[in-house]
């Protein structure tokens, strides 16, 4: 497993391996939020705190597709599924993949934009703790909606339109846990509640996507 | 026994590809799907490997014994040859990639990027991943697709020290691999489903 992870993190950063896409993404979606809404420093640093989760959970839409559909053209996932690494492994070694690339990423820049949106310094440590618990969940719900689409082409926007209803939970705890933390409130409800979606899906959902996959590959 | 296939029905889609189905091939022995396109050669491969479910009756193989090679080599063109060997030779376990390059004649290869080998050389890569493995039991289709002459003896010979070793290999293929004198050839026409729902076409692909 630690050398699937190894090979993709090396795919992932060599040419064409779309490392850098969802975070330039990232960054250009929250640039131009001020840009919409105006220079009101106020209201600005009010909806900082979902509008980088928004802005996250798009970047992070925008890299799914890619996490098994290179595999399956090229025949690796067929190679894949008959080697010794049960199916499972190779769904949590690609969603670990996946938020290395991007959710940690996004992660590090968040601090940079969130001065940028005119976040106060323990806003931007409360956003930073949310995003930490919640980026990995959106990794593993979306790895499991690239495996349901996965034999389709063009799934893109089919895999969007499953995954996002999915997302909800994540980016209502977050975005909540954000805002109180930013806000001065107590947010620990928030804090274990989207920890609990993170931890609930992670350990479901690995099974499902590996399912999933092998009626996909029939 | 290295394969034991017992009246096995497969189907592809809806369609009832090939039934009654009997392999007896014992480990040292290889043999040779025959059959016009469609007839189900890669269908029967896939689910011996696996990916497949069975319709009815009986396979009696075990799964980690088995190596599959499709249509498609699972190459990767971003890394370089030995970084694509080296990832399956850590998946299976074995320790040189140096040896099973050698066999394959893709030593010169190793620190090329595999996107700019041509189609040939790419399924010399994607072959070599068959020796990394050391799975006794080797299912292969249409293994010499775009291989030159020199490549296919190579091959043939190749699978037959294979054999030697007390492996078994299935093998489906147009082409003369040298190996026809001592292997089972299996026609799989004889084991059309008689509804002749699939008289002589390729419906089940479609």
């Amino acid at each position: 497993m630690i050398t699937l992870i190894l090979r993709d993190l090396r795919i992932a950063v060599r040419a064409g391996g779309g490392f850098g896409l969802s975070l330039a993404f990232f960054f250009i979606i929250v640039i131009f939020f001020p840009f919409s809404i105006g220079p009101n420093l106020d209201l600005l640093s009010k909806v900082a705190p979902g509008t980088l989760w928004m802005g996250a959970l798009l970047a992070c839409l925008l890299s799914l597709e890619r996490i098994f559909a290179l595999d399956f053209e090229d025949g690796t996932l067929d190679l894949l599924a008959t080697s010794p690494i049960p199916l499972e492994g190779v769904v949590i070694a690609k969603a670990f993949v996946h938020w290395l690339t991007t959710g940690l990423p996004l992660i590090l820049l968040t601090p940079f934009l969130g001065v940028l949106l005119g976040l106060q310094t323990s806003g931007i440590i409360f956003l930073i703790t949310s995003l930490i618990f919640g980026t990995p969940a959106l990794s593993i719900i979306g790895t499991f909606g690239a495996a349901l689409t996965v034999g389709i082409k063009r799934g893109g926007l089919l895999l969007s339109i499953l995954v996002l209803p999915l997302y909800i939970p994540t980016l209502i705890f977050g975005a909540e846990a954000a805002r109180r933390g930013s806000e001065g409130f107590e947010m620990q409800t928030s804090i274990l509640l989207l920890l609990g979606v993170t931890l609930l899906s992670w350990a479901i959902l690995p099974f499902a996507a590996a399912s999933v996959l092998r009626i996909n590959l029939r | 026994m290295a394969i034991s296939i017992k009246s096995l029905s497969v189907s592809r889609g809806s369609i009832k590809l090939l039934q009654g189905l009997d392999i007896e091939l014992k480990s040292g022995h290889a043999g040779i799907l025959r059959g016009p396109n469609g007839v189900g050669k890669t269908t029967l491969l896939r689910t011996l490997a696996g990916l497949q479910p069975v319709d009815s009756g009986k396979i009696e193989v075990p799964l980690e014994d088995i190596c599959y090679f499709g249509h498609t080599d699972g190459v990767k063109p971003t890394l370089t040859v030995r970084e694509n060997l080296e990832f399956w030779a850590n998946i299976f376990g074995s320790p040189s990639i140096e040896e099973v390059a050698k066999k394959f004649m893709i030593i010169d290869l190793l620190n090329i990027r595999a996107g700019t080998l041509s189609a040939g050389q790419k399924r010399r890569v994607g072959l070599a991943r068959l020796g990394l493995t050391g799975c006794p039991v080797w299912l292969l289709d249409e293994p010499t697709v775009s291989l030159d002459e020199t490549s296919v003896k190579i091959f043939g010979n190749i699978i037959k020290d294979h054999l030697s070793e007390n492996g078994c290999a299935l093998v489906a293929t147009h082409i003369d691999l040298g190996l026809e004198n001592s292997a089972q050839i299996i026609d799989l026409s004889q084991y059309r489903p008689n509804s002749g729902e699939l008289s002589s076409s390729d419906e089940g692909f479609l």
